[in-house]
């Protein structure tokens, strides 16, 4: 009977001795965990998937959790839908339904302001390497310069089943992801003014013509997604799955698919994305230097992408003859309609009546298009190079 | 392949690709655009 009585106070406390013992690592990711119940909670910063995120990473550091052991909760929400790629394809279709594409096909030039509102993936990639991780780590990284979460997930976790790098670099890349798209107005603002000057950031840019035909709206999903089938088929998942939404979306026929993509398909993927990649935050597999490094290199990405938007633009404004104002340019990133109020608030406090919203949300959702088609033409590279 | 070759090759080409794909995309929805022009424009035209 005694035996029997310690044996049963002893399991009850076999959690408490674990974290005395060992549990270092894990008392420091439920502090994380706690830092981004703050943020998401209390700032505002990407609640949607940062809530779930904190939530699935407190979950997994709990002494003795199984939540991520092979029959555990987390685990069945990982092989559902992280191993096999499909809730950031799912979420994608929501994204897909969400956006607006009317600015983009009203001036569908300023689409090239999505493709230098990528360069910061490819220096990224380039500093990675150089920094010794190895290809398949270097372009994981590289993919939070797309500023798109469900794209760093789906290209991060084809290179995490072939084991080709850690899971835990999964978890970390999303955080960093996700961390850096809420930082935004942080982050941009300044290397908007720094690279341009008072004249530039004044230039007044007339109102976009703005109309489009719905034949022309219906008609944009089919031929961006008939051009990555083609030039770029193994980001075909990817570009599909938003062009899906987009579609679905534009055909006005069915609005009950568009509302449950909007709404319940992209809310239940987001959770179960969140908790499960918040499952791949164990402390000991999390907390390594490489996590460290990847959060360097994810501002770097960020960054250079602003920088590589603005540059574009005062090349532009040079040609145009000093029509274009090149802080558009800076719209030209995924994290929308963030980076498009950025640059109206930015054009507003240089001149007052100057609305550069309409360009911005143009150059925008030309950098959600731009974002995906990198990450596509670098898969389909990597498998021509034998990588994938 | 090493390291330089490798981030060179998916530099270059991923960017020259993605910029490219973008400029054909772009001059298509110019073209879509033109062929399908919003409904009171093409009555303004008669």
């Amino acid at each position: 009977m005694t035996t029997a009585l310690w044996g049963a106070l002893m399991a009850l406390t076999e959690g408490a001795r674990y974290l005395a013992e060992h549990g270092g690592p894990n008392i420091i990711m439920v502090a994380i965990a706690c830092v981004m119940f703050y943020l998401a909670i209390a700032k505002g910063v990407e609640p949607l998937l940062l809530l779930p995120i904190a939530f699935g990473c407190l979950l997994v550091n709990l002494p003795l959790s199984e939540m991520m052991s092979p029959e555990g909760t987390l685990r069945t929400l990982y092989n559902m839908g992280i191993a096999n790629e499909l809730f950031p394809l799912l979420i994608f279709v929501g994204i897909g339904s969400m956006t607006d594409f009317t600015p983009l096909l009203a001036n569908p030039k300023l689409l090239l302001f999505g493709a230098a509102g990528q360069v910061g993936i490819f220096l990224t990639l380039l500093l990675a390497l150089a920094l010794g991780f190895s290809q398949s780590e270097a372009v994981s990284v590289a993919a939070i310069g797309a500023c798109d979460g469900p794209t760093v997930i789906y290209v991060s976790n084809l290179f995490a089943e072939r084991d080709q790098i850690p899971k835990a670099m999964v978890g970390a890349l999303a955080v960093a992801a996700y961390s850096y798209m809420a930082l935004v107005p942080v982050i941009q603002p300044p290397i908007m003014r720094l690279l341009t000057t008072r004249k530039e950031r004044e230039v007044k840019m007339p109102s976009p013509k703005g109309k489009v035909s719905k034949a022309a709206l219906i008609a944009f999903p089919i031929v961006v997604v008939v051009i990555t089938g083609i030039i770029a088929p193994k980001g075909l998942p990817l570009m599909g799955m938003i062009m899906l939404g987009n579609f679905i979306k534009v055909s006005g026929v069915v609005p009950r698919l568009a509302s449950a993509a909007e709404n319940e398909i992209a809310n239940v993927s987001t959770l179960f994305l969140g908790l499960a990649i918040g499952g791949t935050m164990a402390g000991p597999q999390f907390l390594t230097r490489e996590t460290l490094m990847v959060f360097g290199l994810g501002f770097v990405a960020i960054t250079t992408d602003t920088v590589g938007g603005v540059l574009l633009g005062k090349v532009w404004y040079w040609l145009s003859g000093g029509k274009v104002n090149p802080l558009v340019g800076a719209a030209g990133i995924s994290a929308f309609p963030m980076a498009a109020r950025i640059v109206q608030v930015e054009g507003q406090r240089w001149n007052k009546h100057n609305f550069l919203l309409m360009h911005a949300m143009a150059a925008n959702t030309g950098g959600q298009i731009g974002s995906v088609m990198a990450a596509a033409i670098m898969l389909s590279i990597l498998k021509g190079l034998g990588i994938l | 392949m090493d390291n330089t070759t490798f981030g060179l090759t998916l530099a270059i080409v991923g960017m020259g690709g993605t910029l490219l794909t973008l400029a054909l995309m772009a001059l298509l929805l110019r073209v879509l655009t033109a062929i399908l022009p919003p409904e009171d424009s093409k009555e303004e035209t008669k």
